[in-house]
């Protein structure tokens, strides 16, 4: 982000950069800087918070007026709900798992997509907009397509000109923003840990993602690789799983 | 939440490593510009965002997408590559990653001139240097277009 301030502002444009990462601003030195304690992913603070979400914006625009650079500020106030601990999760959708899924995690995976329907149909009328569809696969077809790939056949990428690990990345946010969007229509105002925890400790979904991401790191396919490695599984997950590992070696 | 010291020691490892490796980008350059009141603003972002139709990012992109100013919050998505921070916030409410609602209201009460008709998103898990010659086009373009508070928000 840094690295814009300098390019676009060389060009004689004035540019104010939120920083979520304070250590690296201060290296990089770009014109003018806010640094935010928000978590990554909400540079503005928190959802559905406009009057929050103004103060910040507010403050990153008052940049513009200082004389001489480069200016790093700090924003004083922790996003809203950032401090807030545990929330109350009761999921209504049982995906307590079955021998049945255990034999079969791809059926597995295509009931939770079932049930989660409502969930999602909720989530859509409420917010007007979904952020699922990028692969522009049905929730069924990406399903497919990704648990394809825990197999010797992996599918063909669904679209002319893709890599498999472009067409499988793609397949894999949407069917995990699906999740996400559904789960957050729930009540319980869950937080995104939650939500995350929820996902990746609990669904059929990612117990094929964690398959699909071992196939990866074994794959010959270049575009695989990187996948496995950087694009599938969070690293606090992956430091999660290994920790849970651990313990119970 | 990002405060490194309150982060586990890999995370916070990840973090404080990609210093060693930057590159050294010179004296900071500072423009000129005249009073907020009289801006025309425009959001830089690096979150991937792009409209329904446009091309999705993938890992290495080093171009941006265009986000005509009044695309609806229900055509915008995200196809950045790193899976490591939160989506459910922007799933929730665009203005969290892309605030053009706070924007439009501090243009309706005059503390910005105006706002520009187009937005613009870079995927900003690709190193920054690598973002120069296309970054240097659009600020070209931006200075064409009146452009004279760029907002960069990353995710």
């Amino acid at each position: 982000m840094g690295a814009l301030g300098h390019f676009i502002e060389r060009e004689g444009v004035p540019t104010a950069q939120i920083s979520l990462i304070r250590e690296q601003t201060a290296a990089i030195k770009p014109p003018r800087a806010l640094w935010v304690p928000f978590m990554l992913g909400r540079p503005f603070g928190a959802p559905n918070a406009p009057d929050f979400q103004r103060k910040v914006v507010r403050a990153l625009l008052a940049l513009f007026d200082r004389p001489a650079g480069p200016v790093l500020e700090d924003f004083p106030e922790d996003g809203p709900g950032d401090a807030t601990g545990e929330t109350t999760f009761a999921c209504p959708v049982n995906f307590a798992r079955t021998e049945t899924d255990s034999d079969d995690p791809v059926a597995a995976m295509r009931r939770e997509i079932a049930q989660l329907a409502p969930w999602y149909e909720l989530a859509l009328k409420r917010r007007r907009r979904t952020t699922v569809g990028v692969s522009g696969l049905t929730m069924d077809e990406a399903a497919s397509f990704a648990a394809s790939f825990t197999g010797d056949a992996p599918a063909a990428a669904y679209d002319a000109g893709l890599s498999a690990g472009v067409a499988l990345k793609r397949a894999c946010d949407d069917l995990k923003a699906y999740h996400y969007e559904a789960v957050g229509a729930q009540p319980g105002n869950l937080s995104s840990k939650d939500i995350d925890r929820w996902f990746w400790f609990e669904t059929a979904t990612a117990r094929v993602f964690l398959a699909v991401q071992r196939a990866c790191l074994k794959s010959d396919d270049k575009s695989l690789q990187p996948l496995g490695k950087l694009s599938l599984v969070p690293r606090a997950i992956g430091h999660a799983l290994a920790e849970r590992a651990g313990s119970t070696a | 939440m990002a405060r490194l010291s309150e982060l586990p020691e890999w995370e916070r490892s990840h973090h404080l490593d990609k210093i060693s490796a930057l590159p050294d980008y010179g004296a900071t350059p500072f423009a000129s510009g005249p009073p907020l009141n009289r801006r025309r603003v425009a959001i830089v972002t690096t979150a991937g965002l792009h409209a329904r139709a446009d091309r999705p990012f993938e890992m290495g992109s080093t171009d941006y997408r265009i986000i005509p100013g009044d695309t609806a919050a229900a055509d915008l998505v995200m196809s950045h590559i790193s899976v490591n921070y939160d989506r459910s916030g922007f799933q929730e409410d665009i203005n969290v990653v892309f605030p053009i609602d706070r924007l439009r209201e501090l243009e309706a009460d005059g503390t910005i001139g105006s706002i520009s008709g187009f937005h613009y998103s870079f995927m900003g898990a690709s190193p920054g240097h690598t973002l120069e010659t296309k970054a240097r086009e659009l600020a070209r373009l931006m200075k064409q277009d009146g452009v004279d508070a760029v907002l960069l928000t990353p995710v």
